[in-house]
Parts: structure tokens; C-alpha cells; sequence
């Protein structure tokens, strides 16, 4: 069992209460998921030719200063370091693949968790309140957010296990599931040339719609070769620069609650995550049908 | 009329209170206030009172219900009045996934739409959908009846026993050993009642019939020495 959350704003008004709404989403899957809990939030756009990349270190006094630093020489370029707890948010002005490129090379030891121009991700162990006042969650404004809370069943409960995980830029998922061709797909996606960092089933999924997508698929596209490709049960969430999508397999064993409003379409596993959302008494809410690819992105918003 | 605001009070303790009334309780009438999809509301009730929630409930809602009537004015997660016996639970919205199944008598309506295995391995109760039901709706149904206003989704009854299932609209398919039947002035009239007891108005000449072939390993006698 897990439990997934996401709100897409359409009003901009409500983008300073993005993160608000989230957590208290997050916190509503506490039962479903009680391990491990993450975030992506969709926010804080660097500048042209800047990138930003969340990165993680285990140790909460890591020396993340430093490392933006020797960066920032390397690329001879500015360098800011936002420090959360375990995490930090880098925002350099360089190319992104080169700024990761550097990091592996450099310091192995810290894991990227997401990268783009507008995400930033979030994800630790501890209960879903526990990691969202840890990375002041609430305060976080944005256009949109996704959101999971883990009971794992496939592999360990660490940090790099948690969701969402990051396959391209701005892009992410997170699952409610278990994947059962897993390693066919890892090799699979391996043998054309995909790294892997963990042995869980929804980092497979990840890196698998990212190569999709990067075979020039659409979001739906790539969303419905996973339905021919992807054996298991799943309700993914997938979020990207300017919105988010849903599919949930054929025989949809994992639950998932659509509701919109003309301010915001939510998505969640279950009511309980919706029920607090402004204006949700006059929302339209409904189940999505299995193996029916859901999108929604607002050209001009993020 | 009695109101339980779930803002303020447990679910364990409303569910507490509903069971603790003896049949002949004159706390008839309750009004759950509140319930922002929280599970397993009025489950367990076995007096004859009346229950309405106000808004959407969780999963499991008046589960294992005897001689109640629960009217939900919302819709309903996974597993709405699953195992009743008796009694009767309305549900104004949509439900979920495996609304009624294994219910064992009393009568289950979904004035909207029901997803998936509705009515899965249904005993006797009998469920009036005003709406469609998703794939898998009644699977390995053994009695009762299951009305569909709307439209069936894929593998309608597959494995059937004795239920009857009417279906209004288009069904995507059947599942294994459910085959289309007669529609005879009897079914006619079973249909009819079954509508007029949901209050849900539609024409039953416009049904459809479907049941068991009886053509499964269980319903071959040569197999019965197996057991």
C-alpha cells in the first residue's frame, strides 16, 4: 500500500498556499504510508541557463557550501546553496547534465534527486508530517505539487527508495503498486544505456516513460506504451514542467480519486487527501478509469 | 433526529453508539456530519435506524449492515455496504470499487455510477445501479439480482451462479460462462419491483437479461464425485 497525492493549480492566486494544501494532502495519506514520504513542488523558475538540482547527503551538516563552491569554480559560473536538513537546493548556471556530470564525478556520495529549471524534490523517511515540517513543506508556494507516502513492499525503506523519483529534467513520478517485470525492464533499459541508482520497481517505471519521452513520445504516448510494457499493478502520478498525469493499470487494484474545480484539479488515492482542499464541496470528483491516461498541463502557468 | 459531528467525535465512537442501541431504541434517526471520506462509517449496524451522512464516506461504509438504512448524500470509497444482510443502503453519488460485494441480502442503490466488481460474489443481495459499473461487476455472483440502468464494463458475471443480472445499456463483455438469457413477463415483473423498491424510474422492457450457462467443471455432475 502507498498513497499518492497531487494538486495542479489553474488559479495563480492560490500559489502561495500551494505547499499548505499539499501537506495537509500528504499528511491525509499517513495510513497508506507510514515509511517514507516525498514531494515534488513546481516552483521558483531559475534564470535562462541556470539549472537547479536537489541534492542529497545523509549527513544533515554536510559540507554543501563547499561542494557549491568547488562547482561553481568548476564552471566558473554563480552558485547559490539553499541547505534543508538532509537536502540541499543548488542553483547554478550551467548546463544540467554537465552540473550532474560533475557531482557524480566529484562527490559519489551525494545522490541527485531531481534537476531542472522548476522542481525540486523532497524525500525522506519518518511519517508524512514529520518530513513535511522537516522541509517546511507548508511554506512552499508553486504551481503544482506531487506527492507519496510509502508502505514499501518491493525494497528497503531508505531515502533513495522513497518517491518521487527523477528520470528527466522537471520530470518525476511516483506509484502505488508493484511492478512484477521489473528486472526484465532494467535490463531491458539498461542494454540502451539507462543507469540505475536503486533496485526499486518504480525508479524502473520512472526511467522507463523517460525513455519514452525521450524517443520523442507525448506524455500520453509514453503513458500507453507503459500499458503494453509495464506488467504489475500501478496508479502513477507523473509530474512535468506544467502539469501532471495520471493512468492507473487495467485491472486497477490501486485506488485513485480525480476532483476539479475551476481553481485546481487534485488527484489522490483516496477522498480523505481532498476533503480539506478550498471549494472541494463543489468539485467535480470521479474515479479514473483504468488504463485511461490522464493529463493536464496549462500552456503559459508554470 | 440525533447529529455526530466527525470533526469533533471519533469514528470508533459514533460506530460505538450505533451499536450499542438495543432493536427497540427510540434513537431512530441519526445524521453523520462531517465524514470528508473517513472509513468504515455506521459498519456493524443491527437495529433498525436510520443513518444519513453528509457527504462523501470512505471505504467500507455500513458494512456488514443488518436491518438499518444508511443514505449516503455522497459518494463512496472502496467496498460500500460490502457483506450486508439486511436492511438497505442508498448511496446519492458514485461508489467505488466493490460496492456491495458478498452481500447476503437487504438492498444496495448507487444512484450514480459503480466501478469495478460491483457486486463481487454477491449471496442474495440485491444492488440497483442508476447508473454504469465497471469491469468485473458481478464475479462468481451466486444469488441476488444486480440492476445496471447504465452500462456494464468488461467481463459482466464472468463465473456466475444463480444470480440475475439487468443491464439497460451496452455491456462491453461477458465473462467466462455468463451468456445473455429470455427476458420473460416474470423477469419483467421481478425488474419492475426491484426499480420501484430503489426509486429509481426506468422502463424494465428495456433490459436485458444475463446469467449462467452453468457450463463450469463445478456445474458438470460427472465432476461431483471430485468432492
Amino acid at each position: 500500500m502507498c498513497g499518492i497525492v497531487g494538486l495542479f493549480l489553474k488559479n495563480p492566486d492560490l500559489r502561495p498556499q500551494l505547499g499548505a494544501h499539499v501537506a495537509t494532502m500528504l499528511i491525509g495519506m499517513t495510513e497508506r504510508g507510514p515509511d517514507s514520504a516525498g514531494i515534488a513542488v513546481y516552483h521558483r523558475p531559475v534564470a535562462a541557463g541556470q539549472c537547479k538540482l536537489t541534492v542529497f547527503h545523509a549527513d544533515p551538516h554536510y559540507h554543501w557550501r563547499e561542494i557549491g563552491g568547488a562547482l561553481g569554480e568548476a564552471f566558473d559560473a554563480e552558485v547559490d546553496v539553499e541547505h534543508k536538513s538532509n537536502h540541499a537546493v543548488i542553483t547554478v548556471a550551467a548546463d544540467e547534465a554537465a552540473a550532474r556530470a560533475w557531482i557524480a564525478r566529484h562527490h559519489p556520495e551525494v545522490r541527485v534527486m531531481g534537476y531542472g529549471q522548476l522542481m525540486e524534490v523532497y524525500k525522506d523517511m519518518g511519517l508524512p508530517a514529520e518530513v513535511a515540517r522537516k522541509y517546511g513543506l507548508a511554506a512552499m508556494e508553486g504551481s503544482h505539487a506531487i506527492g507519496h507516502t510509502r508502505m514499501a513492499t518491493e525494497s528497503a525503506v531508505t531515502t533513495e527508495h522513497s518517491h518521487p523519483f527523477t528520470a528527466a529534467p522537471d520530470m518525476c513520478l511516483v506509484h502505488n503498486g508493484s511492478l512484477s517485470n521489473h528486472n526484465n525492464l532494467r535490463r531491458w533499459l539498461r542494454r540502451r544505456g539507462l543507469e540505475f541508482e536503486t533496485d526499486n520497481d518504480s525508479e524502473v517505471a520512472a526511467r522507463y516513460f523517460a525513455y519514452r519521452l525521450g524517443e520523442g513520445a507525448s506524455l500520453a504516448e509514453a503513458l500507453e506504451a507503459g500499458l503494453r510494457d509495464l506488467d504489475g499493478f500501478y496508479t502513477f502520478t507523473m509530474g512535468t514542467r506544467d502539469g501532471f498525469a495520471v493512468l492507473r493499470d487495467g485491472i486497477a487494484c490501486k485506488p485513485a480519486v480525480l476532483a476539479e474545480t475551476d481553481d485546481w484539479v487534485a488527484m489522490a488515492s483516496e477522498f480523505r487527501s481532498l476533503a480539506d482542499l478550498p471549494g472541494v464541496e463543489k468539485a467535480v470528483i470521479w474515479e479514473p478509469v483504468p488504463a485511461i491516461v490522464y493529463t493536464w498541463s496549462v500552456q503559459g502557468t508554470a | 433526529m440525533i447529529a455526530v459531528d466527525l470533526s469533533e467525535t471519533l469514528v470508533r465512537e459514533l460506530n460505538g453508539r450505533l451499536h450499542a442501541l438495543p432493536p427497540d431504541t427510540n434513537e431512530r434517526h441519526w445524521r453523520i456530519l462531517n465524514p470528508k471520506g473517513r472509513h468504515a462509517l455506521a459498519v456493524g449496524l443491527s437495529a433498525p435506524i436510520e443513518v444519513e451522512i453528509d457527504g462523501h464516506a470512505g471505504y467500507y461504509c455500513a458494512g456488514m449492515n443488518k436491518e438499518a438504512t444508511v443514505v449516503v448524500n455522497g459518494h463512496c470509497g472502496v467496498g460500500v455496504a460490502e457483506n450486508i444482510m439486511s436492511g438497505e443502503v442508498r448511496v446519492r453519488g458514485n461508489a467505488s470499487q466493490s460496492a456491495a460485494a458478498s452481500g447476503q441480502g437487504g438492498l444496495v442503490v448507487i444512484e450514480g455510477d459503480a466501478s469495478a466488481r460491483c457486486g463481487i460474489s454477491m449471496k442474495g443481495v440485491d444492488i440497483v445501479v442508476g447508473g454504469s459499473v465497471g469491469h468485473m461487476s458481478a464475479f462468481m455472483a451466486q444469488s441476488g439480482h444486480l440492476v445496471v440502468c447504465g452500462n456494464a464494463g468488461a467481463s459482466l458475471g464472468d463465473s456466475i451462479y444463480e444470480a440475475v443480472l439487468y443491464v439497460q445499456g451496452t455491456v462491453e463483455s461477458l465473462g467466462a460462462d455468463c451468456i445473455e438469457k429470455e427476458m420473460t413477463p416474470a423477469h419483467r415483473e421481478t425488474l419492475a419491483g426491484l426499480l420501484a423498491r430503489a426509486g429509481i424510474a426506468a422502463d424494465p422492457k428495456r433490459f436485458r437479461r444475463y446469467g449462467s450457462a452453468r457450463k463450469l467443471y463445478n456445474f458438470h455432475i460427472d465432476h461431483a464425485d471430485a468432492y
